[in-house]
């Protein structure tokens, strides 16, 4: 059995974005960023994170590197609480738990050269000795040459600045390494270059990833597991190959129909029943039932009523759907007894 | 093919920008055709000038700093280069109008979209001045109806802010296709959304076009778009057209290096991992490749690409790459048809 490194139960983050009401009675209005989600990322893998802008995904990895405070729920990192109330998360974890950001322009300084940016996180982390030969080291691991060191970020390329922001995330020795859309602000061939980099420096420091982006379809190419969230919540849970070959929920159907694809094989993998309608709606105020029910082809009455539940449907593939849960549906019917709501 | 005259002509169109430390030659002699009815796509990476095309087929490129230094464009029958002021207006609205890759850019965010929408109406169309407000106010209304927008009467009275990014890109494609234009040049109109969303309007655009019998040209770096709108491709490397083909043939055998290269990056729902993309980056224009610009990356070099730039050759009638690689072919192929006369 592999540990895990990062496990999440019962997650939640709510924005408080103005008030309703007079000063008496007032109520707080709040966005549901993140409303309870619970996984868990094994020691070693690339943990796929998909879902369209405002589902929550950025919130998640800003949580768990510590830039956001959660508003309920626990993260633990190997069996560890990173949140203790108010306390400062310490060193240690900060170093265990790096990050790369979507957009390599606005994450490195433009006013600082390579050389600042790599040598800022071995300030903090690593003796004063031989300083140079760390950097040069960060450099050489990602297939930089050293003269880059004096180079100004405005100098690079998107996917070379995206490399050097790589660099700086390993520099402190990380174990988990949280990449937030890292290759969608760049082309498909410089990304090809930079996820090759990424699985390289994976097998090379055995480091895990939590891999946040929207392209499902470079996801089938790099995680072993995935999971879906729509709206704050986590809708499917599978491993990799396992998710698409059979594909549950209606979201995710949705999502996969909806890719475009360069080959007929690639169009087999396409559910075809299920046509894209309608836009995820505001977080504020959501209607009860299933966040997911405006858009579903498959509704029934239930879902606008009532939330459904996390349910393992096979082997380690979770789905959170009515349709699976429920007595004498289409696809119900196959569902042991024990899961029914 | 089709025997009637290309809708638009472009022939050996040279762009270079004068900018402070030297002079970028971006176009390199740039041709390109397409015949009405005709979905034609233009694919590359960012920075290999499809942008720029464009912009010199509409004149909106401002000189200075842009150098249009030789080449014809023909609209319909009518040099674009040569024309003036208030006749280039009448092929803007009525011949070709443009929907831009940011509907949030697009759209004036201090009118509302009911007063963007009929002023376009209003100077556009060929009947618009005529018409009386109701008029152009019913216009408005069908036209948002045709965009699948739902209670246009309020969206005309609600500024761009107020929609959702697709909500945008509709109102975008709706008034571009509101005067009824010959040729509608798509700049990336879904990459700023998400994929569900642009699934929806790539698919709406499908059908106006459709209807309406409008030519498209789509400017877009997603291969798998291309491939599901278009008849026929032409892929940009660094202002050249290295390869022209039917939509099919590209994607089932393509000849450039280049594009070889550039389908193979693309992570496929499939699996079986990601190439190693393509080595190096898109030249300085400062200073390009002599020869073939494509040279310094390309993995099946020879002598002659440093030295010669390569002309189209033909391989089929509707399948032609600039490329030496193919030289002796044709030569083959030429020989072979002597002989059997």
């Amino acid at each position: 059995m592999i540990d895990d490194i990062l496990t999440i139960t019962n997650l939640k983050k709510h924005f408080v974005i103005g008030h309703t009401g007079r000063m008496s009675g007032r109520n707080p209005i709040t966005v549901k960023a993140i409303d309870g989600i619970s996984f868990s990322i094994r020691e070693g893998e690339t943990y796929g994170l998909v879902g369209e802008s405002g589902s929550g995904k950025s919130t998640v990895a800003y949580i768990a590197i510590g830039m956001y405070l959660p508003s309920s729920g626990s993260i633990r990192f190997r069996n560890q609480e990173l949140f203790r109330g108010k306390e400062k998360r310490s060193r240690e974890f900060k170093k265990a738990i790096q990050i790369v950001f979507q957009d390599p322009g606005s994450s490195l300084n433009p006013r600082q050269n390579i050389k600042q940016i790599l040598e800022m996180p071995l300030r903090v982390t690593k003796s004063e000795n031989n300083r140079m030969e760390q950097i040069i080291y960060l450099l050489e691991i990602v297939g930089l040459p050293p003269e880059y060191m004096y180079k100004n970020p405005g100098m690079l390329s998107g996917g070379e600045k995206q490399i050097v922001a790589i660099a700086r995330a390993l520099a402190t020795n990380p174990s988990l390494v949280i990449l937030d859309e890292p290759t969608s602000a760049l082309d498909v061939s410089v990304q090809a270059k930079t996820i090759n980099l990424l699985l390289k420096l994976q097998k090379e420091f055995q480091l895990s990833y939590m891999f946040i982006t929207h392209d499902l379809s470079l996801m089938r190419n790099v995680s072993n597991r995935v999971a879906i969230m729509y709206l704050g919540k986590i809708c499917e849970i599978a491993d990799t190959i396992d998710f698409f070959r059979n594909p549950l929920h209606p979201y995710t159907q949705m999502l996969l129909s909806a890719i475009p694809v360069i080959n007929e094989e690639e169009e087999k993998l396409k559910p075809e029943k299920v046509i894209s309608t309608g836009e995820i709606p505001s977080p504020v105020n959501l209607p009860p039932g299933c966040s997911f029910h405006s858009r579903c082809p498959f509704i029934m009455n239930i879902c606008k009523q009532v939330d459904p539940v996390m349910a393992e449907i096979e082997e380690n593939h979770v789905v959170r759907c009515h349709l699976f849960t429920q007595p004498g549906s289409e696809n119900g019917t196959s569902v042991p007894s024990n899961m029914i709501l | 093919m089709n025997d009637s005259k290309p809708l638009l002509d472009v022939k050996n169109l040279n762009v270079s920008f004068s900018v402070y430390g030297g002079k970028l030659c971006v176009l390199d002699g740039v041709n390109f055709f397409m015949y009405p009815g005709e979905k034609v796509g233009l694919v590359g990476e960012t920075g290999c000038g499809k942008t720029t095309t464009m912009k010199a087929i509409l004149r909106v490129l401002p000189t200075p700093p842009a150098i249009i230094s030789s080449g014809s464009i023909h609209f319909d029958g009518k040099d674009i280069m040569g024309l003036k002021v208030d006749e280039l207006l009448r092929v803007r609205g009525r011949g070709i109008s443009m929907v831009f890759q940011d509907p949030t850019a697009a759209l004036n965010p201090v009118f509302t979209i009911g007063e963007q929408f009929e002023n376009v109406i209003k100077f556009s169309s060929s009947s618009g001045k005529s018409l009386t407000k109701k008029d152009i106010h019913q216009k408005a209304i069908s036209a948002l109806k045709e965009v699948s927008l739902a209670d246009p009467e309020r969206l005309l009275q609600s500024y761009p802010i107020q929609l959702s990014g697709g909500m945008r890109q509709r109102v975008c494609i709706g008034m571009a296709l509101s005067t009824n234009p010959k040729l509608l040049i798509a700049d990336e109109p879904g990459t700023s959304l998400d994929v569900t969303i642009q699934d929806q309007v790539l698919r709406l655009l499908r059908k106006l076009v459709e209807d309406y019998n409008t030519s498209v040209i789509l400017i877009t770096h997603t291969l798998g778009i291309v491939r599901e709108t278009t008849n026929r491709v032409y892929v940009m490397y660094a202002g050249n057209m290295v390869e022209m083909a039917a939509t099919h043939k590209l994607f089932l055998k393509p000849l450039h290096p280049y594009t070889k290269a550039l389908i193979s990056t693309v992570p496929r729902l499939t699996g079986g991992g990601i190439t190693s993309g393509i080595p190096g980056r898109i030249p300085d224009y400062r200073n390009p490749p002599t020869g073939c610009r494509f040279h310094p990356r390309c993995p099946n070099v020879m002598d002659i690409c440093s030295k010669e730039k390569p002309s189209v050759f033909n391989i089929e009638p509707d399948h032609g790459v600039a490329c030496f690689l193919y030289k002796s072919d044709i030569t083959n192929m030429k020989e072979k048809a002597t002989k059997v006369q």
